[in-house]
Order: C-alpha cells, then sequence, then structure tokens
C-alpha cells in the first residue's frame, strides 16, 4: 500500500519516456521500405546498421550535429546576459512591483508559441513594420533582408526561452543574503566589486542551471530555425525533419535522434548534479 | 508555413476518431486533405448542400506532409490531393491507396483521355486517381525589375536563375527557389541537357556544382505556398514555383495596386509538366463519400469555377468553355499545344536514388 504513490510517476515515465524510447531505438535499426509504415522490423533480416553508419559517416550529420550545438550554446549564452539584469532586478525590486514583473516574465507563456513566430514573421519580412519604418524615415531606400537569417533565428530563439533563463536565476538570487552584499559594502567595496566578489560566484549554480535549461532543448530545436533561420541552418532537428518527411528514411531519423539523446545525456547529467547539490 | 504546422496539429486531433470502427452505414462526413489556396470555397459548399455530407477540409503546403501522414497509416482522410510523381506513384506502389470504384464515378469519362494516359507512368490503368489539376514548374519574374538590373538577359529562360552572373546581379532584388527537391532537380538537370530522371552520379554532380554557383545569390529555399504569399508583395524578383502559384499570386498583385508586376515563365528550355491526382487513401473511413465528392468534382462546370478560383487548368475539355475568358486564354495557365509539346514528365525513381537526390538537395541548402 505505501508503494501505491509510487505506481503514478513509474507508470507515467513507463508510458511517456520508456515506451516511446525503446520505439526510436528499435526504429533506428530497422530497415527502409517502401510501404505503410515506411520500415521493416529488424526481424529475419537482422539489425540494420547503416543508418548510424549514414550518420557517423557523413560531414553533413557532423556539421548539423555541430551546428545545432553552437545555436545551442549561443542562445543559452544570450539568454544568460539578458535573465541575469533581468532576475537582479526582480530581486531587488520593491516587494510590491516583485508579483507584476514577474507576470510580465511570464506572460508570453500565455500566448502560443506558434501566433508570436508568426508576430516576428510579419514584422521582419521585407514588406513588414520594421522595413518600412525604416523606409519611411529614409534610413535605407530597399528593404533589409531581415527574414530567414541568423540574427532573425537568435532573436527567435532568445524570444523563446528567455523565461527558462530567468526564473531559475532569479529563485538563485532571491535565496541569497542580502547582508552579504552590505557587509561587502560595509568593509568599503565598491559597487562593481561587490557584484564581482559577492553576488556573481553565489549566483553561479543558479546560472549554470539557467544555462542547461536553455542549452538542452535549444539544441533539438526545429520550429524556429524553420520559420526564422536562413536555409544554411541546418540543425539537426532539421536534418531529422528531412530525413523522416523528405526521404521516408524513418530508421535514419530515429538513429538521429538517438544520438541527439546521447549527446544531451552529458548536459543532462550536469544539470542534475547542480540540482542536487543546491 | 504556419499553415503548415497549425494543419499538423489539427490533423493530430483528427487522428484520433479515426478508429476503423466498421460502420454499416457510413457516417455522413467527409474528410479532405488538399492543397493550401486549391480550391473554389463554392464547390465546397454546393456539394455539402447537395449531399448532406458535412466536409471537414484540411490543407498542406508540401508533398512531405501529406506523405508523412500518410505513411503512419490511419491518417482519416478519405480524399487526398498527391502530385503524380513522386508522391502518387510512391502511394500507388505503397499500396496505400484504394483502386476507384469507377461504377461510382459516373463523370470519369468527362477527362481528357491524352492526358490520362500521360500519368499511366504513374498508375497504370488510371487505377487509383482522377486528375484534379495539373501545371508546370517555371519562375516567377517581376519582368520590370529584371529588366532594370538585366537589359539583355532572355526574359523566358532558366538562365536567369542557374546562369550565376544573372543571378548574382539579381540577388539584390531577391531569388527564391521553393524547397523541393522533386520539383526542382528535374528542370536543373534538363537545362543542363542531361536526363532528367537520371541517377548517373556525374550528371547529379553537375546538378549540385550549378546550385552550389548560385548558392550566395539565393535568398529563400522555403515552401512553395510561401512564395506565393511573398511573390505578391513583391519580395522577390525572380522565383522558382508552381505555374499556377504565380498566377495567384499575380492576381493578388494586381488586386493590392502597389505596381507590382509579376509574370509567369515556362522556361524555354522544357518544363516539368505534373498531375495533381484525386486518391482515396487505403483505410479511408468514408469511401463511399469519398467516390461521391469525386464524381463532384469531375463535372465541367464544378472544375470550371475551380479553374476560375485557382488558376489551373483542369483535365476536363468539357469545362474549358466555362472558364472565364481571361483565365482561358492565359498561356500561361492553359498552355499552347506548341508549349505543351516542349513540356517532359518525370518517371518515378529507386528509393536510394531519391535519397541520393534529396542529400543533395539539402547540400544545397546547407550551402556546403
Amino acid at each position: 500500500m505505501r508503494r501505491l504513490p509510487l505506481l503514478v510517476p513509474v507508470l507515467w515515465l513507463g508510458l511517456l519516456v520508456a515506451v516511446p524510447l525503446l520505439v526510436v531505438l528499435v526504429l533506428s535499426v530497422s530497415w527502409p521500405a517502401e510501404g505503410v509504415p515506411p520500415f521493416n522490423l529488424p526481424g529475419v533480416a537482422g539489425l540494420n546498421g547503416d543508418s548510424f553508419a549514414l550518420v557517423l559517416g557523413d560531414p553533413y550529420y557532423r556539421a548539423a550535429f555541430l551546428k545545432a550545438l553552437v545555436v545551442a550554446g549561443a542562445t543559452a549564452g544570450l539568454c544568460l546576459l539578458l535573465a541575469f539584469p533581468m532576475a537582479l532586478g526582480l530581486v531587488r525590486a520593491a516587494a510590491a512591483w516583485r508579483a507584476p514583473l514577474l507576470l510580465l516574465v511570464l506572460l508570453p507563456f500565455w500566448t502560443g508559441f506558434l501566433p508570436r513566430l508568426g508576430a516576428w514573421i510579419g514584422l521582419l519580412r521585407d514588406e513588414g513594420w520594421i522595413n518600412h519604418l525604416l523606409q519611411a524615415w529614409g534610413f535605407i531606400e530597399t528593404p533589409l533582408p531581415l527574414l530567414y537569417s541568423w540574427p532573425a533565428l537568435f532573436l527567435g530563439m532568445v524570444h523563446a526561452y528567455l523565461p527558462f533563463a530567468v526564473l531559475p536565476l532569479y529563485a538563485s538570487l532571491s535565496r541569497l543574503d542580502p547582508v552579504l552584499e552590505e557587509a561587502a559594502a560595509d568593509l568599503g567595496a565598491g559597487g562593481f566589486t561587490v557584484f564581482r566578489t559577492i553576488t556573481l560566484p553565489l549566483a553561479a549554480p543558479g546560472a549554470a542551471a539557467a544555462f542547461l535549461l536553455v542549452f538542452i532543448p535549444a539544441a533539438g530545436e526545429y520550429v524556429i530555425p524553420e520559420l526564422l533561420g536562413p536555409p544554411s541552418a541546418q540543425v539537426v532537428g532539421r536534418v531529422l525533419w528531412q530525413e523522416f518527411f523528405q526521404n521516408r528514411d524513418w530508421p535514419t531519423a530515429a538513429a538521429l535522434a538517438v544520438l541527439l539523446l546521447l549527446a544531451l545525456l552529458i548536459p543532462i547529467h550536469l544539470f542534475q548534479r547542480l540540482e542536487a547539490r543546491s | 508555413m504556419l499553415r503548415r504546422l497549425l494543419a499538423v496539429a489539427l490533423c493530430a486531433a483528427a487522428l484520433l476518431p479515426a478508429e476503423p470502427v466498421p460502420a454499416r452505414a457510413e457516417e455522413a462526413v467527409l474528410n479532405v486533405y488538399n492543397w493550401s489556396d486549391y480550391i473554389d470555397p463554392a464547390a465546397v459548399e454546393r456539394f455539402q448542400k447537395e449531399t448532406g455530407v458535412q466536409v471537414r477540409y484540411d490543407v498542406f503546403d508540401s508533398l512531405e506532409t501529406l506523405e508523412g501522414k500518410l505513411s503512419a497509416g490511419h491518417s482519416g482522410y478519405d480524399v487526398i490531393v498527391p502530385t503524380s510523381e513522386p508522391t502518387f506513384s510512391r502511394l500507388v506502389r505503397a499500396g496505400a491507396l484504394k483502386p476507384l470504384d469507377r461504377a461510382k464515378l459516373p463523370n470519369w469519362s468527362n477527362q481528357d483521355a491524352t492526358l490520362l494516359r500521360q500519368v499511366e507512368s504513374s498508375d497504370p490503368g488510371n487505377r487509383h486517381g482522377a486528375i484534379y489539376l495539373y501545371g508546370t514548374v517555371g519562375l516567377g519574374i517581376r519582368a520590370d525589375k529584371v529588366r532594370e538590373l538585366l537589359p539583355n538577359a532572355p526574359l523566358d529562360s532558366l538562365d536567369l536563375l542557374l546562369k550565376p552572373e544573372y543571378a548574382k546581379r539579381l540577388a539584390a532584388c531577391g531569388i527564391a527557389v521553393m524547397d523541393s527537391a522533386t520539383d526542382v532537380l528535374p528542370s536543373v538537370l534538363h537545362w543542363l541537357g542531361r536526363d532528367a530522371d537520371s541517377t548517373d552520379g556525374a550528371d547529379l554532380q553537375a546538378a549540385e556544382k550549378a546550385l552550389l554557383a548560385i548558392r550566395p545569390h539565393v535568398r529563400a529555399i522555403i515552401a512553395s505556398g510561401n512564395i506565393l504569399d511573398a511573390l505578391a508583395t513583391g519580395e522577390y524578383c525572380v522565383a522558382m514555383t508552381y505555374s499556377g502559384d504565380v498566377i495567384q499570386a499575380k492576381a493578388r498583385a494586381d488586386e493590392a495596386k502597389q505596381g507590382i508586376q509579376l509574370r509567369y515563365v515556362q522556361p524555354k528550355e522544357g518544363a516539368q509538366l505534373w498531375f495533381d491526382m484525386l486518391a482515396i487513401p487505403a483505410d479511408a473511413p468514408h469511401p463511399e463519400a469519398a467516390h461521391r465528392f469525386i464524381n463532384f468534382l469531375l463535372q465541367p462546370e464544378v472544375m470550371a469555377g475551380i479553374t476560375n478560383a485557382v488558376h489551373y487548368p483542369n483535365a476536363i475539355p468539357a469545362a474549358t468553355p466555362l472558364v472565364e475568358e481571361a483565365v482561358r486564354e492565359d498561356p500561361n495557365v492553359y498552355p499552347t499545344p506548341e508549349m505543351l509539346a516542349r513540356t517532359f514528365t518525370v518517371r518515378a525513381l529507386s528509393p536510394q536514388a531519391e535519397r541520393a537526390r534529396s542529400r543533395l538537395w539539402n547540400r544545397f541548402k546547407a550551402g556546403r
């Protein structure tokens, strides 16, 4: 009877994590075929290692992994840069202001993700508001190609993931005892020295958690590079889509998914250790 | 693109009631999955009124989306509109389509026999599909802008896109290519003087080289539906896409009166001819209603209305006199016999050959 409460999370994990993972694993060593569904299970023919061989051997796929990790790292870094002053502002704000400010951080979550990206497309396109305003004010003559560019991609990524960075930072900064900073100031440290020697080191675990919380989902991102990014932003999420839908090569798509998961195990493990320590 | 994602979300919802419950009398519902901006809404309304069948209409804007959903099985759709090559022929070979019951399609014989024969290379005996609409792959251009940048270039040739010296000049006003290996590579191979269906490594390398040479000058490689929208607002001055999309974009641009002059160009080197087919998935929950809908669409006055709305020609000769004169007389909509003679159709390729092409295409997109 005491074990009953455990059953729910175990079932949950089993149905929604273990079973899908197993399906993807089996798929990754299946044989592509013409049919519905477009693969044959590794039965009589044995396991199919071609998909992994292709993904590991072809530089195109390695480049896609590398690009995804660079994009995720840069996104997480940019989010951190923006989130730190935001979280600090939240903590230092008067108590009456804190709730409404926190609400402003969370508010974007209340609207759908796709409509927000759609709004960016509307703003960034050649005939969009930004180009119209720049033209009307005489800064430019021909529209700037803003959409389908790297800046647009990062704009969308940071916009989507920023709250994931603000919240853990806010949590760790609000646990920080203000007396420590006051003591440093009393002992003659200037504002910047206090920040560098007291605030920053104490907030470091929270910052690392914020970085990883953005990095992990961003590494597999498909929608934002597809909708806002340049064609050359062939990150692993898009390549996976192409294998699945364009090539109908489900085993190769599954092999990519397995390798992405393996690559992300390291940051996931780091994140858990950080959480356990704090 | 947004529409595509929305469509995916909608279909995820539509998947749920698609359990194969053996219904004795079919429910009066029809799930249609068609290309975006590709029907006369009045036709759907009329069908609902005449038959009492409720139509749930859903759209896709790339064959990949359609095929991805069909491949998983139990898509829940009753009528789909795959393009003859590669999707329709692949679905035929995979056994994913229900053979049409001609007894339930008295209007079948309204179709042009010559065009039906051309589709037989994808579907021997025309057993699985009726022709909905057809068209070519070519260029949408803003002739005035192109003339400004390139006073001496031919306007009726793929040279505009594929000659690097031209593409370089035109990059300033925007070049777009639809994101579809199957609809772009055959034309590139043909332009190079090679076999459009080639699986030869040397031919494909030549095509890849030609594409990579213009890659720095191409601004967007996106779904055809997005090109349609952007062409209408003048964002590109050369775009490789489907004929009717350019003509629809032109109609929108003319309506907006912003001075954007669009023109469709069927390349003089030869253009890929394609057919969009009306077909029924093998596991369609409402095959009766599906046959009624296809039979309804094959009527001359219904087809004429669709052609008027979407500016793609249909395969029903008796519909032609009912089509608006401006549409009927436009050789870019209804190609003249000489223009049809300069088109080519593509054959089915082996899965290996298709994957090689698709990976070539991805390298082109990545620019490496």
